[in-house]
């Protein structure tokens, strides 16, 4: 049932928050030296890049996101943002992305996860959103679909993003990690299942792969928050992408998979002092979720770019006028379709 | 001032007077055995199902009430029609004589799990910590049920959402023989589930799922008369689909009322591979009607005034027939036995009611 994927269909994207890429990159050395790399400089950052010998990579920096994208967009491929340069300028079928300050994680044997492999292995087997498997990924070794489940549906459909997981730091807001310090996630959860249909979720960009061929428009850099900074609990950049991934996934009848790979993210940063500077996001989702709940594209949209121009345009309808920073998302969703078309549409073959 | 000394109060395992253990059987109750550190302070309401005059042994120690066809006839009358028998169907007559607000219902080849430490799993108990936890149906917690010890809500959680929803069921798993159906049986005679998936999480609203009745926990006061097992065994085109078709019924409801249903652990290790030619006999027309029943339940929608389970369930019962009762004539008969199903929930559990009679086994 799995689709053979070869290595020279992979880009793997990281976006450098930090010059000094030295301890990240050998320790992902295993994984990731076979393949093809793309790291996007934050235009923000001062320093030159610190990045070992022995690897096959393309390098952009602020100048070639200025050359490529020019200065007539309102999209920022600044911060976190900065990767979704390198999901526009890939040639690849698929990528993965992995934040700078996350290393590979241990199974519960003490292997080393290899978070590509298991990335590929959800992108490259059905997910299964219209029925809940009790036994999770049918698919995978050992196990298989459950009594009741319908044969009609035993096929699946497309799996077209994989969300993986954090052991250590786990994904938290700034409220949640504030008020427990010391919570480390140290539960190794053996599972990958599929977010069923018209379910939501908070989807991280902290690792995560996808099939760009299928959804690439719609992984976009939007919602910017008025103070985000260069930590996970100052951004919801990739929660807004996810929500809007998620829901074109569903009108599309693609799948979207949780689950593993885990990867260990380092310590780092004060959830307080974030949680004192940008409280934003946790308020704007109060409005973000419902309306996500609720948006319903038209049948005439059968791609993703025009799925997200359409969400775009309910954004502006609905949200335009709660906040300015949803309007601004809804012209940066615009301005990234357009962008998509004319930069990021071609795949190599 | 001299002051009295007090007794510790001896630590009472939880829900010990509120929880009822529902097991049907047909063979034996040996099984008990193995289970008795987690279930001796528990009572017992065990339906013997095939032969009544077979007398079932009830291990020493456990309290416990026994109904056998007899005993279901004799309390129901005709409404007995509804209890399924030569099926564990019959088990859902123990939901309906309970007089408990939870029950946990378990197979009689379900036997004591161990965790990946080597540790006797209490299935029972992390069942009552899942019916004690709300659920989070409206939004999918990618760390799974954010109450558990060690977990939480992740970045994007909405703090609206976050108290979550009373949960009324929760649907444990099981390692070693795994629930398949007869054709994958055939396929796969000598697979095993040996992945312990330390995750217990809620099934999102609108999602439907296969509900397995083998490790079962529900809140009987939230759900009780929506978990009906059906019309399946002697006489009946089907077996083997009571507990898909109760949770199909159960999981609309619950979708409709604000209710929350988790899957995932506890873990039991079920020991017993049933005989996959007998079983796709009896699942033969489950396959083909499953196709009908599920696009049903998934496009079938409760109207607002139906604020109880029963009236819910009754408005379902109604469905069925108009819907499903072209399918085949089996799914009007099985309409009527919901609708019987209700009368005799009511009959029984209304107050003001006077109890039933003894049953013929009785407690310690």
């Amino acid at each position: 049932m799995s689709l053979e994927v070869k290595d020279d269909e992979i880009d793997i994207v990281v976006a450098a928050i930090h010059s000094d890429l030295t301890s990240f990159m050998n320790e992902w050395r295993p994984i990731f030296s076979r393949f093809h790399l793309i790291i996007v400089k934050d235009p923000d950052l001062k320093e030159e890049l610190k990045i070992p010998e022995g690897f096959n990579l393309d390098v952009y920096k602020k100048s070639d996101i200025d050359r490529v994208v020019g200065s007539s967009t309102s999209i920022l491929f600044s911060g976190y943002s900065c990767r979704y340069f390198g999901y526009l300028v890939s040639r690849k079928k698929y990528i993965i992305s992995v934040d700078d300050d996350c290393l590979p994680a241990r199974d519960n044997n003490g292997f080393l996860v290899d978070a590509v492999a298991q990335h590929i292995t959800n992108l490259a087997t059905p997910a299964t959103p219209f029925f809940f498997n009790t036994l999770y990924d049918p698919y995978c070794e050992g196990a298989d679909f459950v009594r009741g489940y319908p044969f009609s549906l035993r096929s699946g459909v497309k799996c077209a993003l994989s969300c993986g997981l954090w052991l250590n730091l786990a994904d938290h807001d700034a409220p949640t990690q504030a008020l427990k310090p010391g919570h480390r996630n140290s539960r190794y959860v053996d599972a990958v299942l599929t977010v069923p249909a018209r379910a939501l979720a908070p989807i991280s960009g902290i690792n995560i792969a996808f099939d760009r061929e299928v959804v690439g428009p719609a992984m976009l850099p939007a919602l910017r928050l008025a103070g985000e900074g260069k930590f996970r609990w100052e951004t919801m950049e990739d929660i807004w992408s996810g929500m809007c991934v998620k829901v074109i996934c569903d009108h599309l009848g693609l799948g979207v998979k949780t689950g593993l790979p885990y990867v260990w993210r380092n310590d780092r940063g004060d959830a307080i002092a974030s949680l004192k500077k940008e409280w934003e996001g946790v308020k704007l989702m109060e409005e973000v979720v419902p309306f996500f709940q609720s948006v319903r594209l038209p049948r005439t949209a059968t791609t993703a770019e025009d799925c997200v121009v359409e969400v775009a345009n309910a954004v502006k309808e609905q949200l335009g006028s709660t906040d300015p920073v949803f309007a601004r998302a809804a012209g940066a969703m615009q301005d990234w379709v357009k962008l998509w078309k004319s930069v990021g549409s071609s795949t190599s073959s | 001032m001299a002051t009295p000394s007090v007794k510790p109060t001896p630590l009472s395992p939880p829900l010990k007077d509120e929880l009822d253990i529902v097991i049907p059987t047909i063979r034996n109750l040996d099984f008990l055995e193995m289970w008795r550190p987690f279930f001796e302070q528990y009572h017992l309401i065990i339906v013997q199902d095939g032969d009544p005059s077979k007398t079932i042994r009830v291990p020493d120690g456990f309290d416990y009430e026994l109904y056998n066809r007899n005993d279901i006839n004799r309390i129901l009358g005709p409404k007995a029609s509804c209890i399924s028998f030569k099926d564990s169907a019959c088990r859902c007559f123990g939901y309906l004589i309970s007089k408990k607000k939870y029950i946990f219902t378990i197979d009689d080849d379900c036997f004591v799990a161990k965790d990946p430490s080597g540790n006797d799993i209490n299935a029972l108990q992390q069942h009552i910590k899942n019916l004690l936890t709300p659920s989070t149906p409206h939004f999918f917690n990618t760390l799974y049920d954010p109450y558990r010890e060690g977990a939480d809500f992740v970045r994007g959680y909405p703090f609206s959402l976050r108290e979550g929803a009373p949960t009324a069921v929760s649907h444990g798993l099981w390692l070693n023989i795994p629930d398949y159906d007869a054709p994958t049986q055939l396929v796969k005679p000598l697979e095993r589930n040996t992945r312990f998936v330390d995750a217990v999480m809620t099934i999102p609203k609108g999602t439907l799922f296969p509900m397995c009745g083998m490790n079962l926990a529900f809140d009987r006061e939230l759900i009780g008369p929506a978990m009906y097992f059906g019309l399946m065994g002697d006489g009946q085109p089907i077996g083997r689909y009571d507990d898909m078709w109760a949770g199909w019924c159960m999981k609309v409801i619950c979708d409709h009322l604000g209710l929350g249903v988790k899957t995932g652990l506890p873990y039991i290790w079920h020991s017993k591979a049933s005989n996959p030619f007998v079983n796709l006999k009896k699942e033969y027309n489950g396959i083909f009607w499953q196709e009908k029943a599920i696009p049903f339940f998934q496009s079938v929608s409760l109207p607002k005034d139906c604020t109880t389970v029963q009236q819910c369930y009754l408005t379902l019962a109604n469905e069925v027939k108009a819907k499903l009762g072209e399918v085949d004539p089996y799914f009007v008969k099985l309409a009527d036995a919901m609708v019987t199903w209700i009368e005799a929930w009511d009959e029984v559990n209304s107050p003001g009611k006077k109890p039933a009679k003894l049953p013929n086994g009785t407690s310690k």
